[in-house]
């Protein structure tokens, strides 16, 4: 089962190839990463999401507490949550289909952000799902890059992860 | 304030830690360091002759002593040399600060002359790692390492230092903190009550209990109370390799050592139990066998102080996270005044343990003849005998390590000391040196190997210089045993490199460095070379004990079988 952690981690040099080297060496899978710093600038919030079965998942929840930099951490799917992802996406965009990705965009809630002759820049939020489904609709017209951040969550209701 | 350089807060630091000897070897990126302590006459540094070693030694002192072993290496090979002993000390949960030299900081990442990312490198095998961004952190940084380093699950801490951090030109207000605090780091201080409460509901209704502790009891000096409850509850013990001595052994209750090599009576306690109580231990693969077919009657009583060790291999039925002395005396209170639920199940229990015992008495090796080569197992008990079985114990690694541990019986914690995780050849020398550092009154055996020996045999010099007398029992079976008992057993005897040709003379090897050695081929040279051995306590001798090069160590357990699936000699199985 797919699996959302965000841990508040220092935010000092190494953290992060602690807590990403901890995956490799136990042999946990990594599917996204997201991090950066929070309002509070000595911590970041690095969220990932992995694949496994309970027992696994335990195993890195435990692991992941046991490491230092670690400060908290929280699985969000246990929980009623909000996951969203972003992403930045150049699609073909000439003659007819301008109109036609234009339509699509908005089907989507995404926006054009940027726009040359020939192409457009398409920002679109979203969770994994929507994001993957934007693409397929865009494959006809031609997607010439893609730039995700991986997700980034947040517990729904009145919990809060802080310190 | 007193205003200090770097590498005087370092000084200055290890010695307001406690700290006695450190282990190292100096180098370029360590200059400054090694000048101050040249400076200072409190802390003690010896002299190692590899890296390796200093990490190896500074780990037998701190499990002999309980103490956090400390290390001091230059940058670049001076820091990789150290990766093993590192490594050795984290599988075991040993506390050790290893103090690294780095290059200057504006050189880090230039591929400057003997740089290494010792932080990076050493990242999987650590408790945690610190690298020194300016001068005035040093006192604080020490602490952590110290702190990390001892509490909780124990293990080893790097801290990396760029030469520039040690300069003697800057100086510093210099304080050496009393306690630190950590917001991510807090170590469970006791059990969960409720947890508690349920195992010794178990264990008092239990029919077939069976205690397995660990390295956990040693490190969390519960021996005392784990013997306590152990006693008064009269249920059976097996300890795990690192948990040798946490209990007396030799003791009716004591069954010995389980898994691979583990004892037959233990091996089969823990398949037929239907109560584990393990406290300290985790259930590596060389306890388990095949985990699909460990105990399978059994529930699982856990206690560890790290939450990931439960239930990481086997599934816990009822986990505990604390450390092992709280626990144990928790455990004590309640069992106070209660009676079992089922006595006469246990005495049945012990009468099939019993049962278990008597099939293999007398069968477990054949003693020599008079002429024949001699076999290890004797020379072992024939060491246990001499020493009263009181001596600091250390091994290398392979069969002359489980005979060791079969043999040699042990009554208190921290006297055998042994790489179980990682299973390090060459750990034995420098760990016995730094065992014998610190307890000069005891007699310090290592029993090696001459595959083992020769890869860290150069720290002769350092017992030579510093007057280390450690006693060499040398299982000298001309091959690499373990090795060759697997091909044995797996490859048709195919002896793929385990025979170790062109063997130097050890006995002028040792002499050489003007240490007393003697060559032993026969069971009438035993006694009297060891008696030779034993007379002075201050005095390195090596016995270049031959042994028999076909001996397996038996039991073994039968790969992805059960806990009672052994090998019992070479003929016979379960």
């Amino acid at each position: 089962m797919r699996h959302i952690i965000s841990i508040l981690m220092e935010n000092e040099p190494g953290a992060l190839s602690r807590v990403v080297g901890l995956f490799s060496q136990r042999n946990f899978n990594i599917e996204t990463l997201n991090v950066a710093p929070t309002e509070d600038a000595t911590l970041s919030r690095l969220t990932v999401t992995t694949v496994g079965e309970d027992r696994v998942i335990e195993q890195i929840t435990k692991h992941l507490n046991k490491l230092v930099d670690v400060v908290k951490l929280v699985d969000l799917t246990e929980g009623s949550h909000i996951e969203r992802e972003l992403m930045l996406v150049k699609v073909k965009a000439l003659g007819a289909q301008r109109d036609e990705i234009k339509r699509t965009a908005d089907i989507f809630r995404a926006q054009i952000v940027d726009i040359t002759p020939s192409l457009y820049t398409i920002q679109i939020t979203g969770d994994g799902g929507k994001l993957d489904a934007f693409l397929a609709a865009m494959q006809p017209v031609g997607v010439l890059e893609v730039a995700r951040t991986g997700v980034s969550g947040i517990a729904r209701g009145e919990k809060v992860l802080s310190l | 304030m007193e205003l200090l350089s770097g590498a005087d807060m370092i000084a200055r630091a290890l010695h307001d830690e406690g700290v006695e000897y450190i282990y190292g070897y100096p180098g370029g990126a360590a200059l400054h360091i090694y000048d101050a302590l040249f400076r200072q006459d409190k802390v003690q540094h010896i002299l190692v002759r590899h890296e390796q070693a200093a990490t190896h030694a500074a780990d037998g002192y701190a499990r002999a002593s309980g103490k956090p072993g400390v290390v001091l290496v230059t940058s670049g090979p001076g820091a990789t040399n150290a990766v093993t002993g590192i490594a050795t000390a984290y599988m075991d949960s040993i506390p050790m600060v290893v103090l690294c030299g780095q290059v200057a900081s504006h050189l880090i990442g230039e591929d400057a002359f003997q740089e290494t990312d010792i932080v990076g490198v050493t990242r999987p095998i650590v408790k945690h790692s610190f690298s020194i961004k300016h001068p005035s952190e040093i006192p604080e940084v020490i602490k952590k390492a110290f702190y990390l380093a001892s509490s909780g699950r124990p293990g080893p801490v790097v801290i990396d230092i760029p030469k520039d951090m040690t300069a003697p030109t800057e100086r510093y207000e210099y304080s050496y903190p009393k306690k630190v605090r950590m917001r991510s780091y807090s170590p469970v201080t006791r059990g969960h009550s409720g947890q508690i409460k349920k195992a010794v509901e178990l264990m008092l209704k239990a029919r077939r209990p069976l205690f397995f502790t660990g390295g956990g009891v040693v490190s969390g000096r519960a021996s005392e109370a784990l013997t306590d409850l152990v006693r008064r509850l009269n249920f059976p013990i097996t300890t795990s390799l690192m948990g040798i001595g946490a209990y007396p052994q030799g003791d009716r209750q004591c069954l010995g050592w389980p898994g691979m090599h583990g004892s037959y009576e233990s091996n089969n306690a823990m398949h037929h139990t239907d109560l584990i109580i393990c406290i300290g231990a985790r259930f590596d693969d060389r306890v388990t066998n095949n985990t699909s077919k460990f105990c399978p009657t059994a529930k699982i009583i856990h206690v560890d102080i790290d939450p990931s060790s439960v239930s990481k291999t086997v599934r816990a039925d009822v986990p505990i996270v604390g450390p092992a002395d709280a626990v144990i005396n928790e455990m004590i209170s309640l069992v106070q005044g209660r009676e079992l639920a089922n006595p006469d199940a246990l005495e049945a229990w012990w009468s099939q343990i019993d049962g278990w015992r008597a099939e293999r008495e007398g069968k477990l090796y054949e003693p020599s003849a008079p002429g024949e080569p001699l076999k290890p197992q004797q020379v072992v008990e024939a060491v246990h005998r001499a020493t009263r079985g009181e001596a600091f114990v250390a091994t290398d690694v392979g069969q002359h390590q489980m005979f060791a541990a079969q043999y040699y019986k042990f009554q208190r914690p921290n006297r055998w000391i042994t790489s179980g995780g990682l299973g390090t050849m060459g750990f034995g020398f420098p760990a016995a040196m730094g065992i014998k550092m610190s307890y000069p009154e005891d007699d310090v055996v290592l029993f090696t190997g001459e595959g083992s020996f020769q890869m860290m045999m150069q720290e002769f010099s350092t017992c030579k210089q510093y007057g280390i007398g450690v006693k060499i029992i040398n299982l000298n079976n001309q091959s690499l045993g373990m090795v060759r008992q697997w091909q044995d057993l797996n490859y048709k005897s195919r002896h793929s490199h385990s025979y170790m040709e062109s063997l130097p003379d050890f006995v002028q090897l040792a002499g050489a460095y003007g240490f007393r050695a003697i060559k032993v081929h026969t069971v009438e040279e035993l006694e009297p070379a060891l008696e030779e051995a034993f007379r002075n306590k201050d005095e390195l001798v090596f016995l270049d004990i031959y042994v028999d090069p076909r001996e397996h160590v038996y039991p073994m357990q039968v790969p992805l079988g059960s806990m009672r699936d052994m090998l019992l000699t070479k003929t016979e199985r379960t």
